[in-house]
């Protein structure tokens, strides 16, 4: 729930980040879904089909799809072409490992958190959002 | 760090088999940190998707494995890669991304990784069991696992899959245990249209309601025809995880863990219903489509996921006759290919028009020779990533259809 620090989320890749908030309408799979070169989303069933996710807080109630998604994630993010941070709603083991990896290999961050349900109408309205997840928990604040 | 770690994950992160163990344990028990599972357990075997080249990052994460001279502990499959290594000439993409695709695969084989590049591991001799818990990607071999065989696995993804298969330790969460395995959603369909002869277009129909309808639960179908084979519930999986991201159907009747609606719904009650009408299903398929009857083709293909031998079995008869006017690929593993020669019907099926693709698939890497224009396929994996990922029109019709249409450079249906 909101306090005076932000909403509380459970970390699932350690990180921070700040930028503008991307809410997707509905699940994508970045395989067959993201253009790693470009950051543009090419799914054609996908209403927000042509949108660039580059540098965006997305938000995103759980992932979709192919397995490949993580490594699709994790070279975006080494591109330069990924999003600034994730915010799901449910656990993705496909989300989590593209970014751990990123990280890993190459020290890029791209924080992966899971917000509480009750926060969701909230986190979705906002026009920007920050991110702090940190190894015992992480806090978003609105701006 | 909420995972508890036995004697076996203590020894692996402490380097006991090589740096390349300690590498892949940690980023496991982060792994399961992060999807909550609260141990793990033995895997038996498992299945990478890692081999088909996403950018410099699948290089790097392999070749950092390798550099620390890793070395598969359990007997691990791999999907398709980036080119077809038996049939070079068949790549028409950069020669960088041919050399690095090519580096990728190769580079697994190093690990230790049996060279099978197959979406369908699943139908070779590498073939789980009912009960094993195993380690998979690939989405489509994920549903398959789970669903047809019975075999455990979550939908597991690039890198952690080959973290798995160096460690031989699998999370013990989600679809691993029991009690995640109980249908939630009944999926009744009441009436097949009767013009369809074929159950394939009538899975890949269901497949494509349960991905869009179903997200990640687990469906109970019940009303599949008995005549359903195999490969059409190979083709429900595909579509099905590629639409949503179902990781495991029951189908009563036919699968294992489904032998009644109750045994699937593990005696409790579903939280939602799904009927499904002929109309439905005839809805579901024609939205399959970009593209009209009529409109002229530029190719067909065919084995999204990889043609098994029971698969051509049905087609070297369909295509005895005239022959295809438009560019005509199947799809298929090199293990069938073998099968194929052994049997004389990989020159049948060259003399027919046919270009057989292995170890890798046409809507993944540059293959085909003209996308300027509509393809016809029987996949609906194929006719749902086809057109973002190679940008053509798209024409689903049944086996049968297919080949009709590839003789007259038309989409005809019946």
């Amino acid at each position: 729930m909101s306090a005076g620090n932000g909403f509380a989320a459970v970390t699932l890749v350690p990180g921070r980040a700040e930028a503008e908030v991307f809410v997707m309408a509905e699940p994508l799979s970045f395989w067959g879904g993201l253009d790693a070169t470009t950051g543009e989303i090419i799914d054609r069933w996908h209403p927000q089909s042509g949108e660039i996710l580059t540098g965006r807080m997305l938000l995103m109630e759980s992932g979709r799809g192919s397995s490949s998604g993580s490594s699709v994630l994790a070279e975006a993010i080494r591109a330069g072409t990924g999003p600034a941070g994730i915010v799901l709603l449910t656990r993705d083991a496909i989300v989590t490992l593209g970014a751990l990896v990123a990280a890993e290999l190459y020290g890029a961050s791209c924080p992966v958190v899971m917000a509480a349900a009750a926060d969701w109408p909230a986190l979705t309205a906002a026009g920007r959002l920050t991110v702090e997840a940190g190894p015992n928990g992480a806090a978003i604040r609105i701006g | 760090m909420t995972v508890t770690l036995d004697d076996a994950d203590r020894a692996l992160l402490g380097g006991a088999h090589g740096e390349a163990g300690r590498f892949a344990m940690g980023l496991l028990v982060r792994f399961a940190d992060a999807v909550g599972a609260p141990s793990f357990i033995d895997a038996r075997c498992s299945h990478i998707d890692g081999c088909l080249y996403h950018g410099q990052v699948s290089l790097d994460f392999v070749e950092h494995l390798v550099q620390l001279g890793g070395r598969v502990r359990v007997p691990t499959t791999l999907n398709v890669g980036s080119v077809d290594l038996i049939h070079p000439e068949l790549f028409r993409g950069g020669a960088d991304l041919q050399t690095a695709g090519a580096r990728l695969m190769v580079a697994h084989e190093e690990l230790g990784c049996v060279p099978t590049y197959t979406c369908a591991p699943y139908q070779t001799m590498f073939r789980p069991q009912l009960g094993w818990q195993i380690a998979w990607a690939e989405s489509n071999a994920i549903v398959f696992a789970n669903s047809v065989i019975g075999a455990r696995t979550n939908r597991y993804g690039d890198f952690v899959d080959l973290c798995c298969a160096i460690t031989g330790r699998v999370p013990n969460y989600g679809l691993h245990l029991t009690e995640n395995r109980r249908a939630t959603v009944v999926v009744e369909i009441e009436a097949l249209p009767p013009e369809w002869e074929d159950a394939g277009p009538a899975c890949v129909a269901v497949g494509h309601v349960i991905g869009r309808r179903c997200g990640d639960r687990v469906p109970a179908i019940v009303g599949l025809p008995a005549s359903t084979r195999e490969d059409d519930l190979k083709a429900l999986g595909a579509v099905a995880a590629s639409a949503g991201s179902v990781a495991l159907f029951h189908a009563v009747g036919l699968t294992p863990e489904a032998p009644t609606l109750d045994a699937a719904l593990q005696g409790e009650a579903p939280e939602e219903t799904i009927r499904l009408t002929a109309d439905d299903l005839r809805d579901t398929v024609r939205g399959l489509s970009t593209v009209p009857d009529g409109t002229a083709l530029v190719a067909v293909s065919l084995g999204t996921p990889h043609f098994s031998l029971a698969e051509f079995e049905r087609l070297v008869p369909l295509l005895e006759g005239p022959r295809p006017v438009v560019d005509f690929y199947v799809n298929t593993s090199r293990g069938v290919l073998e099968d194929l020669e052994a049997r004389g019907w990989a020159a049948t099926l060259r003399e027919a028009g046919v270009t057989l693709v292995v170890d890798t698939c046409t809507y993944v890497t540059a293959i085909m020779r003209d996308l300027d224009g509509a393809v016809m396929t029987n996949s609906g994996k194929w006719a749902y990533y086809a057109p973002g990922n190679l940008g053509v029109a798209v024409a689903f019709g049944s086996l049968a259809d297919c080949v009709a249409s590839s003789r007259t450079g038309r989409v005809v249906r019946r």
